[in-house]
């Protein structure tokens, strides 16, 4: 009972932060069309620069703002001097490739900065140490990502669903041709909207690096666990990322605790049974955080 | 780039004109080589030309179906590790046989097996989705290999696999020499290539392209395209477990890496660079990436990164590959 607990508490842990990659991550497929394959080097990216500047700065808190914008301003120059190059027609492969280069030649790029070892990264001080939680003792740390995780769904959906630039952005889900015909610069909501969501990654990678610890390959690992949640969530739905990302967080944390040997093929059944019933995904079809 | 580009269409056309001297003069070349050659160039060599039958195999799914996949490892690693099981001396394995009149048949059906398994699931999408469930399916397998270590020696892999022999009882030869091997490899890298371009030039691998090009049309005209691209996906699986095949029994090691992304991504770039859509293209792309870390990295440490850099010049502006290049403005095919 106690170790259940503890595992559902872990699996909400994991689910929250696979929510704001997965955000991130259909953000811009649902602007885009694009399924962006450098996003776990982008979380890998924030960590690291988040782990910079808590060794230089000697703040987290500093950490989990400057991550974000370093990260969300690489990501606006690279969707406008390459991702646009690609714009128009069918081409959606292509910028598919190019993301994948980009990941390429990040991931060697962060190894050749940060070195080949496993970064652990300690937790503020002001959330370090445990709680008492009914019988168990639960780290402060995971429990305020999941109350974090939880109120930047909230807050991504009033933002999308609420204000007028979340209006243009799902105007431009649905048809972005339009919007540029009423006279909105819709290069600047792309930009906007790719800086966001590698904004969101880096974010992912800060809040994540006391968790998952900082190493070459987790940028891989990571990007393939977001991936399996958009699909199984469906693409382009930020319910469909919350969602799938509780799935597949709990998924994957009770699978690891009972049946360690196949807890990753737990995830890819899960996937292929709503694949099967459901090809576009649990929320695939209904539109933007309705 | 231009200017490049039109000298190379220029080479493109004198390659074409010259066909006949250019096979004679491969053939001779190919024979010598091993005899002439530097070890080292030969066992590259040889990895080039096991690249080769893995690239051309995901082209046709990429090139001629117009299905992305970002899964081809699972293929390659899954024909790695199952003459592995078959063939290798350590204690996790069968240790059975080594005889590729044997070991070929079983490595191939398996992996069309699972490429069958796979493709139940991953076929009902495309594009984009495709390219991930791929991706997803490899990432799995890659996962089993790691994990059920009783059977796959977990991240340390299968080794002790001998080279291959090939015959029946006292009839039988071993190609245990780098030389002889690199014949046999040779002569898997040219059937296969026969095999792929009667397959491509076919009326199947028509409608191949014709999926490619408008799946909605074909269906309307009465093909059942599931099918079609299920038999697509069997037969490059069964080229891919193939080529797989052909390198552990290279390296004497069947490791998890043969079915991990890195993989999936490296052959995916070869394909890229050389050119889709057409069988050279594959060939001279396993050819260009397998040899440029060995041109770059005397000059520089980060080939990883220059090879990015590559791959991302090759998208933006010669998306048709080295092939497109020598072609130049001429649209009929070239070799």
């Amino acid at each position: 009972m106690e170790n259940f607990l503890i595992q559902l508490l872990n699996g909400l842990v994991a689910g929250m932060l696979l929510f704001i990659m997965a955000a991130g991550l259909s953000l811009i497929f649902g602007q885009m069309n694009v399924i962006n394959l450098s996003h776990g080097a982008f979380y890998l990216l924030g960590g690291y620069v988040g782990l910079s500047a808590v060794r230089q700065l000697g703040s987290f808190w500093l950490a989990l703002i400057v991550a974000p914008l370093v990260v969300g301003a690489i990501g606006f120059v690279i969707e406008k001097f390459l991702l646009r190059r690609l714009y128009g027609g069918q081409r959606h492969l292509e910028q598919v490739l190019l993301t994948f280069g980009l990941a390429l030649v990040a991931s060697d790029l962060i190894q050749w900065n940060w070195g080949a070892f496993v970064e652990s990264v300690a937790p503020p001080a002001l959330l370090s140490g445990q709680v008492p939680l009914y019988t168990i003792q639960f780290p402060i740390y995971r429990l305020a990502l999941i109350v974090f995780g939880l109120a930047l769904a909230l807050l991504l959906w009033l933002f999308l669903d609420r204000t007028r630039i979340g209006a243009i952005v799902r105007a431009g889900v649905t048809n972005a041709e339009m919007v540029s015909g009423l006279g909105i610069n819709v290069h600047l909501v792309f930009a906007g909207v790719f800086a966001v969501g590698t904004a969101l990654a880096a974010l992912a990678g800060v809040i994540g690096a006391p968790i998952t610890a900082l190493y070459p390959g987790l940028d891989f690992e990571i990007l393939i666990l977001t991936i399996v949640v958009v699909v199984v969530g469906g693409l382009g739905t930020l319910k469909g990322a919350f969602w799938g990302a509780l799935l597949i967080g709990m998924a994957d944390t009770f699978g690891k605790a009972y049946i360690p040997q196949f807890s990753l093929f737990l995830i890819f059944a899960v996937m292929a049974v709503v694949l099967l019933l459901r090809p576009s995904g649990l929320f695939g079809l209904e539109a933007w955080s309705r | 780039m231009t200017a490049v580009a039109t000298q190379l269409g220029r080479v493109g056309t004198w390659v074409n004109r010259q066909r006949q001297w250019l096979w004679a003069a491969f053939f001779i070349a190919a024979l010598v080589f091993p005899f002439v050659a530097r070890p080292y160039h030969l066992s590259l060599t040889i990895e080039v030309l096991v690249f080769a039958i893995f690239a051309m195999s995901l082209d046709l799914l990429l090139g001629y179906t117009g299905l992305p996949s970002f899964g081809h490892a699972a293929f390659f690693g899954l024909g790695a590790y199952v003459v592995g099981y078959i063939a290798s001396t350590s204690p996790l394995a069968l240790g059975l046989t080594s005889n590729l009149l044997v070991t070929v048949p079983i490595v191939m059906a398996a992996t069309a097996l699972v490429a069958l398994a796979i493709g139940f699931f991953a076929l009902r999408t495309s594009g984009i989705t495709f390219l991930m469930i791929t991706l997803a399916f490899a990432q799995m397998l890659f996962s089993i290999a790691i994990r059920w270590s009783s059977v796959t020696g977990g991240s340390d892999g299968l080794s002790g696999i001998p080279r291959p022999t090939l015959g029946i009882g006292p009839l039988s030869y071993a190609f245990a020499s780098r030389e002889s091997y690199y014949f046999l490899v040779l002569a898997f890298f040219l059937a296969s290539w026969w095999l792929l371009r009667r397959i491509v030039n076919s009326p199947f691998g028509w409608t191949l392209r014709g999926i490619r090009e408008n799946e909605q049309r074909l269906r309307a005209l009465g093909y059942n395209t599931f099918r079609y691209k299920m038999a697509a996906f069997a037969i490059s699986g069964a080229f891919a477990g193939l080529a797989g095949m052909l390198l552990v029994h290279f390296f004497r090691h069947a490791s998890p890496e043969n079915l991990y992304w890195t993989t999936s991504g490296q052959v995916l770039i070869m394909l890229i660079v050389g050119g889709t859509g057409t069988l050279t293209g594959p060939i001279l792309g396993a050819a260009v990436i397998r040899l440029f870390p060995l041109l770059v990295s005397t000059y520089f440490d980060r080939w990883r990164t220059l090879q990015g850099l590559l791959f991302i010049a090759f998208v933006l502006f010669a998306p048709k590959g080295i092939v497109g290049l020598l072609r130049g403005e001429r649209d009929e095919e070239l070799l």
